[in-house]
């Protein structure tokens, strides 16, 4: 399996406009294994936190675990940390066994959610804190908390005493202090969490420059899949300590691997759908307002405990609004505007799609969302509207 | 201003509560600096006698000298035990912590009285001698709540990953106590000595079970109410203590605003 080469960014529907291109790979070739998890398990009493974890994270690699809070994200990167023992199964860093191996001594540094900086020392003073075992000279060292400060854009700092920094230069400082000890993987526990939403996006294309420049394992927390589709090569989604998803942005997002996955990254719309006839590679389903489809093995995924039956899921951006007269090249659906959210760049529209009672006697609302065109009108709730769709980009969860 | 008539009830209020608490001791100083040794009004000649006899007075010198000694150990012992109980309390979880945190108060609430008594008899039964050194572990045991109170809030205001931080930076487990969680609960540490230790210097119902036939300065200055002419020398001994007891007060309150500026917290609360 290589690493997912992604062509083109699909950024979630709110992520407009922010977000950097990805940036390619410097060399194609497979990357060795940084951190293995194998059959891990930890408990807190009967609390079962994490149940089964299988995990290879690659050399050089932007990783990040992605779950809602209390999935066991951060159980999972304070396991490979150090920080709590497990319950059984194994953790590799660089493929040593780091059963025994204390937090001190391990490859790796993490960047605290509060970002934990000591308030009673300067700028420079953190920084170099982790240096005070190195053995070099005086000098060596204030040259290196230079340079790590240079690289975090906080050239100047170091005689700043820490409390008086904003958040934005906090986030900054821990960086450069986990970065001075060169290790082989950087952890990250829901770093730009506490920062404002311009700050935050800031950061993000800062720390993605930041890991192509070092070429640091990065492992990522975060509960944010906004976040997570844009600064990582791969992304695992967890819910109650298992992984249920472990691909790329664009795999993630557009082929969710069960409807839990597509309900947490962005949004997706569902409707009941029924299974009619299977081959190899397609299977045909009916749903209400959409017709009978055949949807392609490739985009077929499960449902979770609890779902009741199969359904089908497409994005908001999948389907467009047909202008009057317009033409579109994939199947068409009539419906009306029930809904119009406006947002500057982009209007969501909720639209009841004709027919979509046919199976459960509820007329099912569909969001699709539309960039708006400068001079182009915003139609109205309760105007009649052709929606344009294409079968392959519908996903069937049976 | 238009708020001068609401609240002036209240201010009378205040004014009379001030003056009720401090009027007696602003007469220490008066007394001990009038040239009587009946302490009554109109006063006489101003006089620094009482201070010189004070000064001079070698019963006195041996008391002040016990009580410094015992406030002293008995600050140093009841915050260092603190330390470890606050930290236990506010960083670990174990078995039986409410009731072991309990146990540890509850010397704040106990009639002194009693635990005197019992802290007597016990003594007394292992043959132990009443001395100085008695009288110091009984202070111990009641200057603990106040170090424990103190020193948990200070505890409990670290982020835990602080210390997680150094210890992920490469240090030991003890010496990123030392390095990031000593220097920011140093604050806290001076405030509990300082407590205590004033806690101590003016305690007398365990000091007076305790000490045998070794006078601190309260039973030293209970043993001379009895005899008139010594008050103002006593009332001189009151004026040096509250002026010892206001210098005590502000360095607590000086390190506690040195750490709040040192950590960059918002100032909340304190002495004065």
């Amino acid at each position: 399996m290589t690493i997912p080469q992604p062509s083109a960014r699909v950024a979630p529907a709110s992520a407009a406009g922010a977000a950097p291109a990805r940036r390619p790979r410097p060399d194609q070739a497979p990357r060795r294994p940084m951190i293995e998890c194998r059959g891990l398990h930890k408990y807190y009493g009967d609390y079962h936190a994490l149940r089964g974890i299988d995990l290879t994270i690659r050399e050089g690699e932007f990783f990040s675990l992605l779950g809602p809070s209390g999935c066991g994200k951060t159980t999972l990167l304070r396991t490979i940390a150090g920080f709590e023992d497990i319950s059984s199964g194994v953790v590799m860093i660089d493929g040593r066994d780091m059963r025994n191996v204390p937090a001190n001594v391990r490859p790796t540094n993490m960047v605290f959610q509060s970002y934990a900086i000591f308030p009673h020392l300067t700028v420079a003073e953190n920084v170099g804190f982790g240096l005070r075992r190195d053995p070099r000279s005086r000098v060596e060292k204030a040259a290196a908390v230079e340079e790590a400060l240079g690289m975090v854009g906080l050239t100047g700092f170091g005689g700043r005493a820490a409390h008086a920094l904003s958040g934005g230069q906090r986030q900054r400082v821990a960086l450069a202090r986990a970065l001075i000890l060169k290790p082989k993987v950087l952890l990250l526990d829901e770093p730009l969490s506490a920062l404002d939403r311009k700050m935050r996006e800031q950061m993000q294309v800062e720390l993605i420059k930041l890991q192509r420049q070092v070429g640091i394992t990065f492992v990522l927390v975060t509960h944010d899949q906004e976040e997570a589709l844009v600064m990582s090569d791969r992304i695992a989604v967890m819910f109650e300590g298992e992984i249920a998803q472990l691909d790329g942005p664009e795999a993630l997002y557009a082929r969710p691997a069960s409807r839990k996955v597509a309900d947490f990254i962005g949004v997706m719309n569902f409707l009941p759908a029924r299974i009619m006839s299977e081959t190899h590679d397609h299977v045909t389903v009916a749903a209400p307002g959409l017709g009978t489809v055949d949807i392609p093995a490739a985009n077929v995924s499960r449902v979770d405990a609890g779902d009741a039956g199969p359904s089908i899921g497409f994005r908001p951006e999948a389907a467009t609004l047909l202008g009057a007269g317009a033409t579109a090249a994939g199947r068409v659906t009539e419906g009306v505007i029930d809904e119009v959210v406006y947002y500057g760049d982009m209007t969501y529209y909720d639209v009841i799609m004709d027919g979509t009672d046919a199976y459960d006697g509820i007329p099912h609302e569909v969001r699709i969302s539309m960039r708006n065109v400068f001079g182009r009108e915003v139609p109205d709730v309760g105007t009649r509207t052709r929606v344009s769709w294409s079968p392959g980009s519908l996903v069937l969860f049976r | 201003m238009s708020v001068a008539g609401r609240g002036s009830g209240l201010r009378v209020y205040a004014v009379a509560y001030l003056v009720f608490l401090y009027a007696p001791i602003a007469l220490l100083p008066i007394f001990a600096l009038n040239d009587a040794t009946v302490i009554a009004f109109p006063l006489k000649d101003f006089t620094t006698r009482w201070f010189v006899q004070m000064v001079e007075n070698a019963a006195l010198r041996t008391a002040l000298l016990n009580s410094l000694t015992i406030a002293l150990s008995a600050a140093v012992l009841a915050t260092s035990l603190g330390i470890f109980a606050a930290r236990a309390s506010t960083r670990y979880s174990f078995p039986a912590k409410g009731p072991i945190m309990g146990l540890i108060m509850l010397p704040l609430v106990l009639p002194e009285i009693i635990v005197a008594v019992s802290l007597l008899v016990v003594l007394l039964a292992a043959g132990v001698n009443l001395s100085i050194f008695t009288v110091i572990l009984g202070h111990t045991l009641i200057c603990m709540p106040f170090a424990v109170a103190i020193l948990s809030t200070a505890f409990a205001s670290l982020d835990t990953s602080l210390e997680e931080a150094a210890y992920d930076l490469g240090e030991t487990r003890w010496s990123a106590f030392r390095l990031v969680i000593l220097p920011l609960v140093m604050p806290g540490i001076m405030s509990a000595l300082l407590m205590s230790f004033t806690v101590s210097l003016d305690e007398f119902i365990i000091a007076f079970f305790l000490a045998g036939n070794e006078p601190t300065l309260p039973t030293y200055i209970f043993s001379q109410l009895r005899f008139p002419k010594s008050i103002p020398m006593i009332m001189a001994l009151g004026t040096m203590l509250v002026a010892l007891s206001v210098v005590l007060l502000m360095l607590a309150e000086y390190f506690r605003r040195r750490g709040v500026a040192r950590t960059g917290r918002t100032d909340s609360g304190g002495f004065l």
